[in-house]
């Protein structure tokens, strides 16, 4: 009286099965599936093969697991029964190595497509079958993430921004990224994958956007209480456009440092910002912690640390004491 | 008491009347509630005088079934407060869209999510894997007891604690608001400067003692305990699986104390070991913390595995197929389980070469685990299937597994990770694993020893319902998640604006309400069975046909487990004592030698969780006076040689007399 009546089961199962494949296809339509930055599109590709390889051993355990419960049934006295039936090479070998041959063409593709794609890499193309033209430069962006909005620095353009970031279609665009207390990461989906902001750090991100339009940026890593608010627009803008949008930004403020400490403070859902100028060496002492006066800056710090260190060793542990002493 | 603001601090510390959240209304409802139904419970328990027998019974035992029956039930409250938890964030996920701010301020919204995670991996998952091993690995390998029964009794208290630590910031302070891992900077001070992320530490401090000594303890039984002739080839696959876990629980345990260690010398000492200005940095912690973390995740799924492996066998009436490949897959994952710690956090930047290597060892582990479903395979293949409970949560766990598996190795691609990172995707899978791994076997485990314990069977109609709400529940409630991710829906987010999301999270609502229906569903067959229980009663002390030790001795076992140590010729013993007609003997018994029950456990943890909360609290005072007795409640145990006793010869024939009865009884 224990036993399943099996028939609901399997076709129970069955809708639980087809629930993902379903869910699957209305995925096809997001932004991940069909980003418009070449960056984007590739990882998407990566997706999409690792699944295709995947699905090769998956589907037909799902499929062999439910045929076997089913036609091994106790019910089912027709079916062979052996108990004792617990070893056969033949099959050891191929469970082994079916799995390992799909890992070997993945492990491949990443080996690959990790270093093709690595976010650090200066970009070889603008997207499939275009190269860079000479003479075009990347658009150079400073990314800070702040507690709890964005802040991009144009080095070229002399301009900053806050909660709004733009770029010209087509042309290659190189992030450095840092943040001024905790971890965030900066994230335009539609542009290319992610990477972490961190405080006294430096990361990077080459991309480009091949389609004009407005994209949704967000921080992918939790960092507050202002966290759900830290997004951002994304502007793919053609050339004269995008000379507008720097025009535009013109008519703001100045971003001193005094400036900078003041929106350094935690703030939520910020407003658009425009600054028509920002003070030079700005986005080092961002990296480097010391844009309050009187703050020591890392890379300072970190030098004389070296320095102190490469002294002979007896010298050395003066020097160490004479440091506390003072 | 203001002329002495001083001795108010040394005494209070940080702890005042404002500590206590009167001013939001859903805390102070479960408050009343808590303390209300928690008056009724203390009032039953007065009122039968139960007292003395929880005390003497349960609280005080060394016996390594009672404790493994108290960490399920720990583990089981604690999944009713994860879940709570879980309802909420899915709530207000559904409804915050636009001008609807939810119901949940981002300060109490951060610390759900926080206490979800942490709750649902230390004070649920661990519980129910430790309680697991616990109660089933000794009688599997034909041992009495645990190598060290006190310290047994020890570490489940000290797990306690920290459960109580935890539910003790709920109604006195809060909790972290920084995600399950605690990252600095922004666990440091100057982000986080209140109680919330020492609740945290000491919460879990307190608690990995218990599971580091929980660990020691069960590898030390299973090295040294088997029963003669089990060799290692011949132990049962779920005693292999609690082997490796508890190898990987003593090297990877203690990196998490070290970890916090740093972090409470960084919050309360004033070091810098995670500011990245003063020569600390915080990747340090992101990579000592997932050095632990990852193992983590073995050691909850491990264990399960063996479940699976001990379910599918006795239903399938057939030897596992590929025991050795079992073992050995097992093995490679317990030391792969360490080389791959760095895929959670890829988008660091290490570099393209680093990630790669931890991005490959990462799939190199789906081989060994893609072996294990095909030995269950081919167990399932010419055998027998009975499907009773265990077993339909055998084949709902090979089904979901097998997609979480897939979209784990999807994000240990390191391209694809680069979008898929911190996204709900990454929520869909490890909750497609745990959920549909760690917990589905911890559901198939209780259906499958809850007769070995209680000496009747599971309710099996209320069992199929939880089955189906929480199978197909689950489905309803993760699967959106996938889609989300794919959206670009980050995690931890409590407002949206987009309003094409909301569809998908109101999906997702649905399901966590099936899944409560589910829990609902499985107290009522607790209940249920208890009421039946005469129905439902096994005199046999072998329900399911079993293959291994524990089911050769009587539902529940007697307080010495076996009344002759068994003596083993081959895996599977218990199936092949049975085909060779092995007669149990019924008389010749001898004076069995006995732990004694002890309560130091329970008054050591008590303290510790007196000196954690002081710590947190910053009472310094308390906090010296509770280590000061914690010594010397410690050491004070030293001196108790009063430590063993004999269970009488003739107490053993009492007890086996009556078993023989009973058995004739049912024949």
């Amino acid at each position: 009286m224990l036993l399943v009546p099996f028939r609901p089961m399997s076709s129970k199962v069955l809708r639980g099965l087809l629930l993902p494949a379903v869910l699957l296809l209305s995925g096809c339509q997001t932004v991940l599936m069909s980003p418009s930055g070449d960056l984007a599109v590739q990882q998407r590709d990566i997706i999409l093969i690792s699944l295709v390889l995947m699905l090769l051993i998956v589907v037909p355990v799902i499929g062999l697991t439910l045929f076997f419960a089913w036609r091994y049934r106790a019910s089912n006295q027709k079916a062979t029964y052996k108990p004792d039936w617990d070893h056969s090479t033949v099959l050891e070998l191929l469970i082994w190595s079916a799995p390992l041959l799909i890992i070997i063409a993945l492990g491949a593709l990443t080996w690959v497509s990790t270093h093709k794609l690595d976010p650090f890499r200066p970009l070889e193309r603008i997207s499939h079958g275009r190269e860079i033209p000479a003479g075009v430069k990347p658009l150079e962006v400073d990314v800070v993430a702040l507690d709890w909005k964005w802040l991009f620095i144009y080095p070229e353009q002399g301009i900053a921004t806050v909660n709004e970031l733009a770029a010209p279609v087509d042309r290659p665009i190189q992030f450095k990224i840092t943040a001024s207390t905790v971890m965030n990461s900066f994230f335009i989906p539609s542009l290319a994958g992610q990477i972490y902001a961190m405080p006294g750090m430096e990361t990077k991100l080459h991309a480009v956007i091949n389609k004009a339009g407005t994209y949704e940026g967000i921080s992918a890593n939790y960092s507050g209480a202002g966290f759900s608010g830290m997004h951002f627009k994304f502007l793919g803008l053609s050339e004269g456009e995008f000379e507008q949008w720097v025009a535009k930004a013109k008519d703001g403020g100045a971003l001193t440092r005094e400036s900078y400490l003041q929106l350094e403070k935690p703030s939520e859902n910020e407003p658009v910002r425009r600054y028509a100028s920002v003070v030079p060496d700005l986005y080092p002492a961002i990296v480097n912690l010391c844009v309050a006066p009187g703050t020591p800056c890392m890379h300072e710090t970190m030098a004389k640390d070296a320095a102190r260190a490469g002294k002979p060793a007896g010298e050395h542990d003066m020097s160490h004491m004479e440091h506390m002493e003072h | 008491m203001s002329d002495h603001p001083d001795l108010t601090k040394l005494i209070f510390g940080r702890l005042s009347w404002d500590a206590i959240p009167f001013h939001e209304p859903i805390l102070l409802a479960t408050f009343a509630a808590v303390l209300v139904g928690g008056l009724v419970l203390l009032g039953l328990i007065t009122k039968y005088r139960l007292w003395g027998y929880l005390w003497h019974e349960w609280f005080t035992s060394i016996d390594h079934k009672k404790i493994g029956i108290m960490y399920m039930v720990l583990g089981l409250v604690m999944l009713l407060r994860g879940f709570a938890d879980a309802i909420m964030m899915r709530l207000q996920q559904a409804i915050s869209f636009g001008d609807n701010l939810g119901y949940l301020p981002p300060h109490h919204y951060d610390q759900v999510f926080t206490a979800h995670g942490v709750i649902m991996i230390f004070f649920v998952a661990m519980p129910i894997v430790t309680g697991l091993m616990n109660y089933i690995v000794p009688l599997q390998i034909g041992a009495r007891d645990v190598a060290f029964p006190f310290l047994n009794n020890f570490s489940f208290w000290m797990t306690t604690s920290g459960a109580v630590l935890v539910m003790a910031s709920l109604f006195v302070g809060e909790f972290a608001r920084t995600g399950w891992l605690a990252y600095p900077p922004l666990s440091g001070i100057l982000a986080s400067p209140d109680v919330g992320v020492d609740y945290y530490i000491w919460s879990l401090q307190i608690a990995g003692v218990g599971t580091l000594l929980s660990g020691v303890n069960l590898l030390v039984t299973i090295i040294k305990m088997r029963a003669p002739g089990m060799k290692l080839m011949q132990m049962p696959v779920f005693t292999w699986t609690a082997l490796c876990t508890n190898v990987l629980i003593i090297a990877a345990f203690p990196v998490l104390t070290a970890v916090l260690a740093l972090l409470s010398m960084d919050r309360y000492l004033g070091t810098h070991m995670f500011t990245n200005e003063l020569g600390g940095n915080a990747m340090m912690y992101v990579n000592l913390i997932w050095i632990w973390g990852h193992p983590e995740v073995y050691i909850l799924i491990l264990p399960m595995f063996g479940v699976f492996s001990e379910v599918v066998s006795t239903f399938a009436g057939k030897r596992l197929f590929g025991y050795t490949s079992m073992v050995y897959a097992t093995i490679v994952i317990t030391v792969l389980s360490y080389l791959v710690w760095l895929h959670h956090f890829f988008t660091m930047g290490s570099g393209a070469s680093v990630n790669s290597f931890f991005g490959i060892t990462t799939m190199i582990i789906s081989i060994p685990t893609g072996a294990k479903i095909f030995n269950w395979l081919f167990t399932m293949y010419r055998g027998r299937i009975r499907f009773e409970l265990p077993m339909m949560w055998v084949v709902a766990f090979m089904v979901t597994f097998v997609i979480g598996g897939m979209t784990g190795v999807l994000l240990a691609v390191p391209p694809a990770d680069f979008s898929l990172h911190n996204s709900l995707f990454l929520i869909a899978h490890f909750h497609n694993v745990i959920i549909g791994g760690v917990l589905f076997g911890a559901f198939a485990a209780i259906n499958f020893w809850f007769p070995k314990a209680f000496g009747f069977r599971l309710d099996p109609f209320w069992g199929k319902c939880s089955f189906w709400l929480w199978v197909v529940g689950f489905y309803f409630a993760f699967m959106p998640l996938y889609v989300l991710g794919l959206m670009g829906v980050t995690r931890r987010i409590s407002h949206f604006e987009d309003p094409s999301l909301q569809i998908w999270f109101q999906i997702a609502a649905f399901g966590a309400v099936l899944i409560a229906l589910g829990i609902g569903a499985m107290l009522i067959q607790f209940v249920v069975s208890f009421l039946r229980r005469e129905q439902l009663r096994d005199v046999t002390g072998d329900p399911w046909g079993g293959r291994t030790l524990e089911w050769s001795t009587s539902s529940p076992p007697p307080a010495y487990n076996f009344a002759f140590t068994p003596v083993v010729h081959d895996g599977d013993a218990w199936w092949q004592m049975k085909r060779l007609g092995w007669q149990r003997p019924l008389a010749g018994f001898i004076d069995i030698h006995m732990p004694k029950n002890t309560g130091a456990g329970i008054i050591l943890a008590g303290i510790s969780t007196v000196l954690g909360f002081a710590m947190i609290w910053q009472m310094w005072l308390l906090a010296a006076l509770a280590f000061v007795s914690l010594l010397a409640v410690a050491i004070g145990h030293t001196f108790n040689y009063n430590r063993e006793y004999y269970i009488q010869a003739a107490d053993v024939a009492r007890v086996e007399a009556a078993r023989t009865e009973q058995l004739a009884s049912h024949v």
